[in-house]
């Protein structure tokens, strides 16, 4: 297996796309000469030329809109949106024509398009350029969001999206990109939307991450003296239930641990749905772990206090597992 | 410390916008408005405390580099989404107009986001409701890595007021008494109630996008040739032929400046960045039941 970064991966993802698949385009700001600004589209003007490969204006509305017109038309577009932010200026594109091409067309135009975008807080760039905004995308029927935790399913969870006949918003944690990792590459590597993964086994407690906070999980396990089971959801819409319940079933006790605010944040979804169907087995209350309902904060500090880390999700798992009761969360005076 | 961007840039075409406005007219910006904020009244330490995210930056280090605001010299909270402050600058007119308050509001904003929907909507609504708004596009020639060229399909980018019915204006964004000249026209014309105007000023981005872009991808002696009609250089040329200051006095007050910058780096470096709990503050009016 290739060692390389996340950026790397993802490029080589969509290179590989391209090459078997003539109708894979790509555009966005500055992906074609400069190759990305995170590069991760490195190389692939050269490979491919500026036909399928095209720098665009600062115009998101526009270049989204159009994909979602190629896509309807027999393209198969792969977006870049640089910071999930700017979304903000395209989302009409995406969840209310995008996504619901397919419903009002009964089913006779399909948008198999991919919108990539980075995502997350850790490296300063403070309120309008680090959130996650997932939960913009959770409720908005007909279309797909899956995540990165690392170079490893990078690869292929990009080539299902670009596959997929539906829209895919595939985000990738910013602070991950220069991460290095074992990349299984090739049309067999491809990672099935929909399907979490079982990254690491365990029995006392069920820890289910998504994104950034897989890696946060890993180290936790790692060092806990207790025996977690770490869940990568992978995809949130749809998100596997099927593996989450099964693993909260064995283990009775669910740890959701989530970059986004408290309030709303995705775990919420799967909180409610474990609590209710594993109402009578639970040995301990769910808890989540997450930043606290605010603007992501400038300084370093105080953006390493805002993060969901490895040192506080173990405190608070430890508290849950030695108490049976919920901890609270830092900011109300709870374990760090 | 997130996304310092370079302000060489424009900053003289700035002293020019600030110069030509009442001291309590609106501003919106970009993120690249730490020229603009000096030249608006704000202070050395207000704007590098906010840079490197001290309590004294001026909204207390949790903005950093992209976000500064001083509301009592008319500076609106920095926008770092490309485009949104034109809108924006829209509402502040707006707010003049049915108040009445005889203030002009200023969006400040690049070339690159005259490509963007809120430049369109925005500059339109202000033109059929004749909004008191100077709309100041500084054309430095590149967005991020991309050359105006090719992302933007007309040379000018002054001529897309025509498109709104209001006056468009080609300015020299390297000589502050042009830059000075052409906005106090505009906001006199929107002060008399006659609506807003598209000014654009030509100038260049001397360093790259942001810290660590080395700028590979301009030509070959684009910069050099902007550098000898360098605003600084031709102003401090100018004055000295007015006989307002003489080449000595000249060095003198620069010297001072740099004097005045290095003090102000000394003083914000022993200034405290902000604990905790300053990010559960100015969420909302009511700051309970926000946890
Ligand atoms: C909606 C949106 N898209 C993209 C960006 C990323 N971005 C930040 S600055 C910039 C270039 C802006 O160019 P221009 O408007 O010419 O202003 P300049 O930086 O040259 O002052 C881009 C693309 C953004 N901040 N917001
Ligand atoms: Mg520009």
């Amino acid at each position: 297996m290739p060692r390389m970064r996340m950026n790397q991966a993802i490029a080589q993802a969509i290179a590989d796309e391209m090459r078997s698949d003539p109708t894979v385009v790509v555009f966005g700001e500055d992906v074609a000469e400069a190759g990305g600004p995170f590069k991760t589209t490195d190389g692939l003007l050269i490979e491919f030329g500026p036909n399928r490969v095209r720098d665009t204006p600062i115009s998101e509305m526009g270049f989204l809109g159009a994909a979602v017109g190629a896509a309807a038309t027999g393209l198969r577009p792969v977006v870049e949106i640089m910071f999930i932010e700017f979304l903000g200026v395209a989302l009409d594109q995406l969840v209310t024509q995008g996504s619901k091409f397919r419903y009002l067309s009964a089913g006779k135009v399909t948008v198999p398009m991919t919108i990539r975008a980075s995502v997350g807080a850790g490296l300063g760039f403070a309120a309008q350029h680090s959130q996650t905004l997932e939960s913009w995308m959770l409720a908005s029927p007909g279309l797909k969001v899956a995540s990165a935790s690392g170079a490893e399913n990078a690869y292929g969870l990009l080539r299902s999206a670009i596959q997929d006949e539906d829209p895919v918003v595939f985000l990738e944690p910013r602070r991950l990109y220069a991460v290095r990792g074992d990349v299984k590459v090739g049309s067999n590597a491809a990672i099935p939307l929909g399907q979490a993964r079982i990254v690491r086994s365990g029995e006392d407690v069920t820890i289910v991450a998504f994104g950034s906070t897989v890696r946060v999980a890993v180290d936790a396990a790692e060092q806990a003296e207790f025996s977690a089971e770490i869940i990568d959801l992978q995809t949130l819409v749809p998100w596997d239930r099927q593996a989450v319940l099964e693993s909260v079933a064995r283990t009775k006790r669910l740890v959701i641990v989530e970059e986004n605010p408290y309030s709303f944040g995705w775990g919420t979804e799967i909180a409610t749905k474990v609590a209710s169907e594993l109402f009578g087995d639970l040995e301990a209350p769910v808890l989540r772990v997450t930043t606290p309902d605010v603007p992501v904060p400038f300084g370093k500090a105080l953006e390493e206090r805002f993060l969901p880390s490895t040192s506080y999700l173990l405190a608070q798992t430890r508290y849950l597992l030695e108490t049976g009761t919920l901890p609270r969360p830092w900011w109300e005076g709870g374990p760090t | 410390m997130g996304l310092p961007i370079p302000v060489k840039v424009k900053k003289r075409s700035r002293v020019g916008i600030a110069a030509a406005l009442e001291p309590n007219d609106p501003v919106t910006c970009t993120y690249r408005g730490h020229g603009l904020a000096l030249a608006l009244g704000l202070t050395i330490e207000s704007v590098l405390g906010e840079i490197m995210g001290r309590v004294s930056g001026s909204v207390g280090g949790m903005g950093g580099s992209m976000h500064l605001c001083e509301p009592s010299v008319g500076l609106l909270p920095t926008f770092a989404i490309v485009g949104a402050g034109i809108p924006v600058a829209a509402g502040a007119g707006l707010t003049a107009q049915v108040l009445g308050t005889g203030q002009v509001a200023a969006a400040v904003f690049g070339d690159g986001a005259s490509n963007i929907g809120a430049f369109h909507e925005g500059v339109n609504l202000a033109a059929i409701w004749k909004l008191p708004v100077v709309f100041i596009c500084e054309n430095n020639q590149y967005g991020e890595y991309s050359r105006i060229d090719k992302t933007t399909p007309i040379e000018n980018i002054a001529d897309r007021a025509v498109s709104f019915g209001i006056p468009g204006r080609i300015v020299d964004g390297q000589d502050v008494d042009a830059v000075i000249e052409a906005v106090s026209q505009a906001a006199a014309r929107a002060r008399s109630g006659a609506g807003p105007t598209l000014l654009e000023l030509k100038t260049y981005r001397y360093a790259g996008h942001s810290r660590g872009d080395a700028a590979p991808y301009r030509p070959e002696g684009e910069l050099e040739q902007w550098l000898q009609r360098d605003p600084i250089d031709q102003y401090r040329e100018r004055l000295i032929q007015k006989g307002l200051i003489d080449f000595k006095g000249a060095q003198k007050l620069e010297e001072s400046v740099a004097n005045r910058v290095e003090e102000a780096v000394g003083t914000v470096l022993r200034h405290q960045q902000p604990g905790p709990q300053a990010m559960f503050r100015n969420i909302l009016a009511d700051e309970t039941g926000r946890r």
